[in-house]
């Protein structure tokens, strides 16, 4: 019989075990090795920064909530998707995230280009109800984002963590992480009270200053300039 | 130790454990997942920081994924083996480990991701000490698994056995390196890869959560169970090798299927498209071993609800392996992905061809375990049509959703500019999230009537052994092919 050979091995199960780890791993390898080492896999994008202390912990409450399950942080590149959300997206965008936030579905739009494109008081309002603002929204609400003060007490050591993994923090944002921040916070509220939002002493101190930071930053280092590589048509 | 004569008594307690414990899962974890969808259609039914859909989503995947089915799976698994091995599982200590730390782990990832402590990788979400907490009780499996397998008293291993060695083996390797994290607290850690780095990591993991939790144990239950209740040995051994082999090499390569027209390099995405398209033969090459196995005893369907669960988780294996290699292709995908389309594709394959076989299996093994029988086979009847109802309304329901929100967000008008404004796609597919939800609740209507029978069968049943099992002679191992 054709299969006659396969007989022994389905009686020594130790090399049938090994000949199976094999055979898993062989596409592992290949896929996941190389990148790391094959040139053009991520071209850096000029004028990429890490976080700051006040976006990285705004990005740590976007993980937290789960946005990622509903808005997707990758523009495709078809015009539909340009014209629509803005440039696409380029490996050198993401060297500062992890986790990578890329997303899987758009039960939501894509967020990839979200910074800049709205005043931080509409994300403000926006967080408090988004039917306030779209009545066919079906986000969830997150007004306790803005009821819920801050928590600095790890940024500084989420700094030390990011800078050993190779993201260029200096020494003194490292240490001054949690001040920063807060300085950062300052000047959020004081732009959005301009703005005719009244925030109170805790508002001004909350979880959504910190998201909004976080929304703000997202996709600028592209959008910020134009670039003749990405945008090859002219904008909306 | 040999005496081929000799009495073996199997553990059955671990077997119990899981079977009810799968069961548990399976009601909290698709309960979640009718009340996401309804949060969907009704945004007003998200509830403060821990009951809304973004905390909640991962509740319901992890609770299916690694409570319902790997529940299913470890209980399948555990009665499969000593039975294929014909010697009690190498330690019933081990066996406990496996079983309450399992569950230790389940009500700790529901608890914590409510929190919102979570890594946000799909189905990888939990946090490092969970992932630590996993990969110890991984191992004890392993360990027992394989020790039992070592201490076997029948020469050959039957089919059922590779799938779950695969299983057991490339998990182990998905987990640990997909889930390499640097802590910054007991609740808080950066991965350790960075961007695109990060997305091909996860989706290697991420596809073969599909091909390695998802397919290859559910395989290994329908290589034992779908025999053992049609009375008919597999149809082909000569397929089994055949596409065993094919399906476990080729499965690891697709991952990139996910990141098509992502920032990922080309090649790796042709990579995922290639060994995407490639995976319908094996896949239906297990399709087929299992249909074909009923040659002769297709008029038992008639009568056998168990049977006609594992044909329907079969027929839905087929089609979302074909219509997942048809999403891998870049021009199809460019339209379904970041769509419902996706969730339909994966509720086909995890209600269909998971859900039903998980179903079917647990119907088998708990009659067995509680020493009865099952205590109405009408109901199992009713849960059956109800289920297969309920899925098809379910994923017809999101492929059409799908279509629908891909075709508008690429729709121009004759100018060129965009037809639809984003919240109009969102309005747009509104009444299919609500018919969803009736195919889910359905669904999960015919989970709480297979917990009426089960509850019933355990009523009338005992654990007690009426006396020592004796070895049993040949469970069904090849074919004529």
């Amino acid at each position: 019989m054709a299969y006659e050979w396969h007989r022994p091995l389905e009686s020594k199960s130790f090399t049938f075990t090994v000949l199976t780890l094999m055979a898993v791993s062989v596409g592992g390898l290949a896929l996941l090795v190389p990148p790391y080492f094959l040139q053009g896999t991520i071209v850096p994008v000029e004028g990429i920064t890490p976080y700051t202390a006040l976006e990285l912990e705004g990005r740590d409450i976007y993980i937290r909530e789960g946005c990622n399950n509903c808005h997707s942080q990758q523009v495709r590149p078809f015009k539909t998707e340009t014209d629509r959300y803005g440039p696409f997206s380029l490996a050198g965008e993401s060297v500062y995230d992890r986790p990578f936030l890329w997303g899987s579905r758009r039960t939501g739009p894509d967020l990839q280009r979200v910074g800049g494109k709205y005043p931080d008081s509409w994300h403000w309002l926006h967080f408090q109800n988004p039917r306030n603002i779209e009545p066919r929204s079906n986000m969830p609400a997150f007004a306790f984002l803005s009821r819920r003060e801050l928590d600095l007490s790890l940024t500084s050591r989420k700094l030390r963590v990011l800078a050993d993994l190779g993201h260029p923090y200096s020494e003194r944002e490292i240490e001054n992480a949690a001040e920063d921040a807060r300085a950062a916070m300052g000047r959020a509220a004081d732009s959005l009270r301009a703005d005719g939002v009244a925030l109170s002493d805790t508002e001004a101190k909350s979880e959504a200053i910190a998201l909004i930071a976080y929304l703000q930053k997202l996709g600028t280092a592209v959008t910020a300039k134009p670039v003749r590589s990405v945008a090859l048509r002219e904008g909306p | 130790m040999n005496d081929p004569e000799r009495a073996v008594v199997y553990d059955m307690a671990v077997v119990r454990g899981f079977a009810i414990s799968a069961l548990v899962w399976g009601g909290v974890g698709m309960l979640v997942g009718l009340v996401i969808a309804l949060q969907l259609a009704f945004p007003d039914l998200n509830f403060g920081p821990y009951f809304h859909f973004g905390r909640l989503r991962p509740v319901h995947t992890n609770a299916v994924i690694f409570g319902f089915t790997l529940g299913a799976v470890f209980a399948g698994s555990y009665y499969g083996v000593q039975r294929l091995c014909r010697v009690r599982m190498f330690s019933d200590t081990l066996s406990r480990i496996n079983l309450w730390g399992w569950n230790a782990i389940i009500v700790a990832a529901a608890v914590s991701l409510i929190a919102g402590k979570t890594t946000s990788k799909e189905y990888a979400e939990l946090e490092w000490p969970l992932d630590i907490a996993i990969t110890l009780v991984w191992v004890v499996y392993a360990v027992n698994f394989f020790g039992t397998v070592a201490t076997r008293r029948e020469k050959g291993l039957y089919a059922a056995i590779w799938f779950w060695i695969a299983t057991i083996l490339t998990i182990a390797m998905l987990h640990v390196v997909n889930s390499l994290e640097v802590p910054v607290s007991a609740w808080k850690s950066y991965s350790a890869y960075a961007g695109v780095h990060d997305a091909n990591v996860q989706w290697w993991y991420g596809h073969n959560a599909v091909g390695f939790l998802l397919t290859t144990p559910i395989l290994g239950l329908m290589y034992y169970y779908l025999p053992k209740q049609a009375g008919r040995p597999i149809y082909s051994h000569r397929l089994s090798i055949l596409h065993f082999w094919s399906l476990i090499f080729i499965y690891i390569w697709a991952g990139p299927h996910h990141l098509i027209y992502s920032p990922l390099p080309d090649w790796a995405q042709s990579f995922g498209t290639a060994f995407s398209v490639m995976l319908i033969l094996p896949s239906w090459g297990g399709m087929l071993n299992g249909l074909l196995t009923l040659r002769g005893a297709w008029h038992k369907l008639r009568t056998d609800p168990l049977l006609k669960m594992f044909v329907v988780g079969l027929t839905f294996y087929g089609m979302s392996t074909f219509e997942g290699p048809m999403m891998a292709v870049k021009s199809v995908n460019s339209l379904s992905h970041f769509t419902n389309w996706t969730i339909a594709h994966v509720h086909a394959g995890a209600l269909g061809w998971v859900g039903l076989t998980c179903f079917a299996t647990l119907y088998y093994l708990i009659p067995r375990l509680w020493h009865t029988q099952l205590y109405s086979v009408r109901l199992a009847e009713v849960h059956f049509w109800v289920a297969t109802l309920g899925l098809v309304v379910y994923v017809t329901a999101m492929w059409t959703s799908g279509v629908t929100q891909g075709l508008m967000w690429r729709a121009v008008n004759p100018d060129g500019s965009l037809a639809y404004t984003f919240i109009e796609t969102v309005a747009a597919i509104r009444i299919y999230d609500l018919i969803r939800a009736a195919g889910g609740a359905m669904y999960l209507g015919g989970l709480f009537v297979m917990f009426y029978n089960v509850a019933r069968t355990i009523q009338q049943g005992t654990v007690e052994i009426p006396e020592p099992t004796p070895a049993l002679a040949a469970v069904p191992v090849a074919g004529g092919n």
